[in-house]
């Protein structure tokens, strides 16, 4: 398996003397769409920060397509694309030069960088602002612009951080597509969110990180796999007023037309349906009562803290 | 697998510092290039002119041409040292530095290309004053040679100097600290409107240590071919300050000191 990055006892302590990372290992895989999960402060953003050379790590290694950042800096660093979570281009520039110049920074050539910057700025839906200075773009074209800007130099690895956030559910689901096509062409992608929807969605791995510490680390499937319970909820299309018998299934009403049911591990979705067949219960609709990735990441963090 | 680092790509960055820093000048040229003309107009014609004409001359020139050198100099230098100072700090005020850091681009080129921006500046803006004292007087440019390498070389040095302000600069009021307090006394004192040879021996000797008197000297002999220091010294100051800024910067950028955490 090739390695798109690769952390190994990375640990920093700030000057202030809070430890963000407590010396953690990581490995993301080629080709990967991979979550970074955690709390406000948990150190996703240190992490990633260190990933990108924004943060000097206090020890530790990292890897980037089998660059040692320690000793090929210019190599790791020309294979990454970061999308960082605050705004950080200057708001009087034109949205086409903010492209030209981080490709420049790569040392992408001019007359490259014009046609990639019309590709992307064309697939974030901001060509018709290209003209313009940045700070005329509403939030959510600010954080498109910054996706272009990122993929300007064609990474290998992208990382995102945070980018849906304060981001409407249209856009969102358009980023999401556009981030599942760039996967499935090659792309390895890393992404940090406090949407475990958007997670569950998009990728295929997925570490949670907790004070510094990397608390799990595994395939998305086999971590929801974990999950012991889940609790759905029901849709009648008949309002009832008798509490039905659905042993062995624990349920309670929250209103007439609204059953819910807790599922557990072992028990299957054709079996309850035949009990609630049974007791002639006709459903309309049905939905989780949370996101299956949310209630396992509650689950784990609180676990952690004891 | 394949990368894109190396001689090439890092010349296309520092192309691309080096565009945006024009770009930027220029197009608030109201505040960069015009100012230091009008300011340099008013010393012509208030120092020059009208004070000027009662003075004796200086060395065999007349007042307005002696102090020509010094009026040139003293604005390629503190339009130099302004435009990285300012620039660089809003570049890591708004964050866009981080463009910079994440890129495979060496801090060298990011060091060069903000210098190399700075030193533009302080040219161009020495080169309309230049024009501006050919409208009130003669000046016969004797060693066109000394004239533009210690141009180059003091825009170079106060560029620098901008840099390690702007990355040590926490606040805007950091970036104009050391103009304000340090720079504008040394300018003044520092044999623009004056030669040294007028001050009693002690102060001689004290303006002597002023780097910007050897600076502004050394140029004078370049357009008039008088000087008060000795010119080779003067290069060798000029050059030595601009090895260890250069260095200083770097070591600065290269920990990440006021950029990184």
């Amino acid at each position: 398996m090739n390695l798109a990055l690769q952390v190994s006892q990375l640990k920093k302590i700030y000057p202030n003397g809070i430890t963000a990372l407590k010396g953690i290992d990581l490995e993301v895989a080629e080709g990967d769409f991979f979550a970074l999960l955690g709390k406000n402060g948990a150190g996703k953003s240190t992490t990633i920060g260190i990933i990108c050379s924004l943060i000097n790590k206090t020890s530790g290694k990292v890897r980037v397509f089998d660059y040692d950042m320690d000793v090929e800096l210019a190599k790791a660093k020309s294979l990454i694309g970061v999308v960082p979570q605050e705004i950080n281009f200057g708001l009087f520039e034109k949205v086409s030069h903010i492209l030209i110049n981080q490709a420049g920074y790569y040392g992408i050539p001019k007359h490259i960088a014009m046609q990639r910057a019309e590709i992307y700025l064309n697939e974030m839906g901001l060509w018709h602002m290209h003209n313009q200075p940045a700070f005329r773009l509403s939030g959510g074209m600010k954080r498109r612009l910054m996706i272009a800007r990122a993929l300007m130099n064609e990474p290998k690895l992208l990382i995102l951080d945070e980018p849906t956030a304060g981001v409407d559910i249209e856009l969102r689901h358009t980023l999401w597509k556009f981030l599942t096509q760039l996967n499935q062409q090659g792309t390895t992608i890393i992404l940090t969110t406090h949407y475990l929807e958007e997670a569950e969605h998009l990728c295929k791995n997925v570490a949670i990180i907790d004070h510094g510490e990397i608390i799990e680390h595994a395939n998305m499937k086999s971590l929801l796999n974990r999950l012991n319970v889940q609790t759905l909820i029901f849709d009648l299309n008949e309002p009832m007023t008798q509490p039905p018998a659905l042993n062995p299934y624990r349920h309670r009403f929250i209103d007439e037309t609204t059953l819910e049911i807790e599922l557990d591990r072992g028990q299957t979705m054709n079996d309850l349906f035949q009990v609630l067949s049974n007791n002639h219960i006709d459903v309309h609709s049905m939905r989780n009562k949370t996101n299956r990735l949310e209630e396992l990441f509650i689950h784990l963090v609180t676990k952690h803290k004891k | 697998m394949k990368t894109r680092t190396g001689f090439y790509p890092n010349l296309i960055a520092l192309q691309t510092i080096l565009r945006r820093e024009i770009l930027r000048f220029m197009r608030i040229w109201s505040q960069t290039l015009l100012p230091p003309a009008i300011t340099m107009c008013l010393y012509f014609l208030i120092f020059g002119k009208f004070i000027g004409s009662q003075l004796s001359n200086i060395h065999g020139y007349t007042y307005i041409q002696y102090i020509v050198p010094g009026l040139v100099m003293m604005s390629a230098m503190t339009n130099a040292y302004a435009n990285t100072a300012s620039s660089f700090f809003l570049t890591k005020f708004n964050k866009s530095i981080e463009e910079m850091i994440v890129s495979p681009m060496p801090n060298v080129i990011t060091l060069l290309g903000f210098t190399f921006g700075g030193t533009l500046r302080g040219l161009i803006v020495g080169t309309i004053v230049l024009l501006i004292a050919f409208l009130f007087t003669h000046v016969p440019l004797e060693y066109p040679l000394v004239m533009v390498m210690m141009a180059v070389l003091a825009s170079i040095l106060f560029a620098l100097g901008g840099v390690i302000n702007a990355i040590y600069a926490k606040r805007f009021d950091d970036v104009s600290f050391i103009p304000t307090f340090v720079l504008t006394p040394l300018t003044y004192l520092g044999g623009v409107f004056y030669s040294v040879q007028q001050l009693p021996s002690f102060w001689r000797s004290i303006s002597l240590c002023n780097p910007i008197l050897v600076i502004v000297d050394t140029f004078r002999y370049g357009l008039l071919g008088i000087s008060d220091v000795n010119v080779y010294a003067g290069f060798g100051l000029v050059v030595g300050l601009v090895i260890v800024l250069f260095f200083w910067a770097w070591l600065l950028l290269s920990k990440g000191t006021g950029i990184k955490m």
